[in-house]
């Protein structure tokens, strides 16, 4: 009986040990979804649950009495898989939070599951603009990229240097359309012009049909609105079909550093492309990248693992602000009210829509003789600051912006 | 130049060598599926991963020991089939009386294993492969500028193609193997030794699965999930050309690769989906596939 007298107080205890907060099931839950085992696994995978691990460590909740947990899954890239995932995870789990969930139509399934249950949803991995647009949500905080950053860094660049005829191929789902949409918007905004599109089924490795289509429409540039594994055949194959030689050029419109560091620098040298994070570029991303690369396979981060680090980070300090983690809606209302500020972004805002912004950077891939270490391989041809990086609040038909 | 449907002619011919050129892999991939249907009566699920084993054996070979394609061409098969004969000794081996359904799940079970090993210890975007300096370069046909790696890939397939067919359907060796498979008891009362025969069977279809993956080394990224992305496409080749035949594997092989390049041009969305609405289409004519044999 004693013992029982006991063991209730201690329980007793530890419930109340936070009693000043009130966290739903007593413990924050951090649920990790993406690619762990497909196409996209080194973009974030198994890394970006260890970056969440880092940005709880680097918050330190323990040594603030809050307790936390991070837990991964892997939807494999299937919106079913995801939204089915998302539902076990906050009704029998108790996930107060799901993040990153790279692949967009993955992505848009898990926000309206979110949504509906009132959870948070900081999105890293997605890249459609629409989770920002017409799918906005007040659950919602889409944090590293976008499409609409993506073409307005790499499209407006590449036309402004005379790249003004484009052929695209563009992998059949959410993303791909999405994607391509934006950057033949911002072509044509910029005075290029789009003389035809091949949509490739995903995923996919055998992209030279699609070239050789790209390559008799004789467009000067050809876009490869496609992400990981198909991007690095594309631009291989593109190699190996004399493409490249014959004059036309690639615009690789989503490149990870992970897909540079898969195909080498002498394949990729000289391929541009927008990216929100790079890991040498100063002393904070370098620091971040030193501690994550040896809990990683010996990585350096991608912007998509960078993002899980950071939106983590902003999520914790909002939740400790509120004292309560509850009510998805007033979080990310207090994440959107509270400045962000970190290592990795620095400072930034969180807009109404639910857009995160910060800076982005025009990279360019090394030759092989001018990169010293390994995993030295892109350099900064420019900085694009927040305020014209992503697309105004008024375009994105995002039905809580008002007006 | 003509047209046809509204396709410059040009552009066309270009596709249909592409489609010659994945058929020549479908073609490759389905006839070691096929040896080992017809011989051992196993689904061999794992032969996706044992193309990718063949691939990254070739990387590491290449990475390691500094030894270039050429010798990866003939070296890797080897080490794959022997990799393959451990699986048929250790597992396979206790599951021929048992029906094909125990061994499609063990095999099923192995290629989720083994990919799943290389994924995490090589991570999802792939290993760079060199094409071997002698075929590097192409050449212009007029329609299309051929590199000179795919062109020695479809030659190359052919030659293995047509080697085994002959070895297993025209020699004394296969004609052996196949009375084995249809009477094991008579044959090895002649005093040959079947179960060995099954075992070397079943490594030479892992070898060709090898031999694929060296092939296809430095056309796609060495990658863990390279052969999953590819084995269900072969699988409904193997259907479509009839479980078990040799003839049937390498002329569907080349035909549908052939197909899936005509629908890249004139409906892509659905050049994944092709082969599959042909395999229906198939299974409802003819349920033992164009080239099987009614039990």
């Amino acid at each position: 009986m004693q013992k029982v007298i006991a063991l209730s107080a201690l329980a007793l205890a530890l419930a109340c040990g936070t009693a000043h907060a009130q966290y739903s099931g007593g413990v924050i839950k951090i649920g990790v979804m993406n690619d762990m085992s497909g196409v996209y696994a080194d973009v974030s995978g198994p890394g970006g649950v260890e970056a969440a691990k880092m940005a709880v460590e680097d918050f330190g909740a323990e040594k603030k009495g809050m307790k936390v947990e991070v837990i991964g899954g892997d939807h494999q890239n299937k919106p079913d898989v995801g939204s089915n995932m998302a539902r076990s995870w906050i009704d029998t789990q108790g996930v107060d939070v799901i993040v990153d969930v790279p692949t967009s139509s993955v992505a848009l399934a898990v926000n309206q599951v979110v949504k509906e249950k009132n959870k948070v949803f900081l999105a890293s991995g997605p890249a459609t603009s629409d989770l920002t647009g017409p799918q906005c949500s007040p659950n919602l905080v889409h944090w590293t990229y976008d499409t609409w950053a993506l073409a307005n860094g790499t499209g407006k660049a590449i036309v402004k240097t005379g790249g003004d005829t484009w052929f695209f191929l563009t992998a059949d789902y959410a993303f791909g359309h999405a994607l391509e949409r934006d950057t033949a918007a911002v072509v044509e905004k910029n005075g290029g012009k789009v003389i035809g599109k091949v949509r490739t089924p995903f995923p996919g490795t055998d992209f030279s049909s699609f070239l050789l289509q790209a390559q008799s429409s004789k467009a000067k540039i050809i876009g490869l609105a496609n992400a990981g594994g198909e991007t690095i055949n594309s631009i291989k194959q593109a190699a190996e079909f004399g493409i490249t030689q014959g004059g036309q050029n690639l615009a690789g419109l989503l490149v990870f550093i992970t897909d540079v560091h898969s195909l080498g620098l002498k394949t990729a040298q000289g391929l541009i492309f927008t990216s929100a994070y790079y890991w040498d570029r100063n002393d904070a991303s370098r620091d971040f990248a030193k501690r994550f690369a040896p809990r990683y396979k010996g990585h350096m981060p991608t912007m998509v693992q960078a993002g899980v680090y950071a939106s983590v980070l902003h999520y914790l300090k909002a939740v400790e602000a509120l004292k309560n983690d509850s009510d998805g809606k007033a979080v990310v209302a207090k994440m959107k009210e509270m400045p962000t500020d970190d290592p990795l972004f620095g400072k930034g805002t969180i807009r109404a829509d639910g857009r995160k912004l910060h800076d982005m950077y025009l990279l360019e891939v090394k030759k092989p003789e001018e990169s010293k270490a390994p995993w030295d391989y892109l350099k900064v041809r420019a900085t694009i600051p927040a305020a014209e990086a992503f697309r105004p609040l008024n375009e994105g038909k995002c039905p809580l912006v008002g007006g | 130049m003509f047209e046809i449907f509204g396709v410059p002619s040009q552009a066309l011919f270009g596709q249909l060598l592409l489609g010659l050129i994945n058929g020549s892999f479908y073609a490759l991939l389905s006839l070691g599926l096929a040896v080992i249907f017809g011989m051992l009566n196993i689904i061999n699920f794992a032969h996706g991963a044992q193309y990718m084993l063949g691939a990254f054996t070739a990387f590491f070979l290449l990475q390691y020991l500094g030894w270039n394609y050429w010798v990866s061409l003939l070296v890797v098969p080897i080490i794959v089939g022997i990799v393959g004969i451990i699986i048929e000794r250790l597992f396979l081996q206790w599951l021929y009386k048992l029906d094909h359904l125990y061994g499609l799940l063990l095999t099923f079970g192995l290629a989720l294993v083994i990919e799943g090993v290389f994924r995490n210890y090589f991570g999802s975007s792939g290993l760079p492969y060199r094409v071997p300096d002698q075929l590097a370069g192409g050449r212009n046909l007029g329609f299309m500028y051929l590199p000179n790696y795919r062109g020695w890939v479809i030659a190359f397939s052919l030659v293995v193609c047509l080697a085994t067919w002959f070895l297993i359907e025209r020699t004394k060796l296969g004609a052996y193997l196949r009375a084995a498979t249809e009477n094991p008891t008579l044959v090895r009362a002649f005093g040959i030794n079947v179960p060995r025969m099954i075992t070397l069977t079943y490594g030479f279809g892992v070898g060709l699965a090898g031999l694929a993956g060296v092939m296809a080394a430095p056309i796609y990224n060495v990658s863990p999930q390279m052969g999953s992305n590819l084995i269900i496409i072969v699988f409904a080749v193997v259907v479509i050309g009839g479980m078990g035949s040799i003839m049937g594997a390498i002329v569907t092989g080349f035909a549908l690769g052939l197909i899936e390049g005509l629908t890249k041009v004139f409906f892509p969305e659905a050049s994944n989906t092709a082969i599959f609405v042909i395999m229906a289409i198939v299974l409802i004519i003819r349920p033992a596939g164009l080239f099987g044999r009614t039990a």
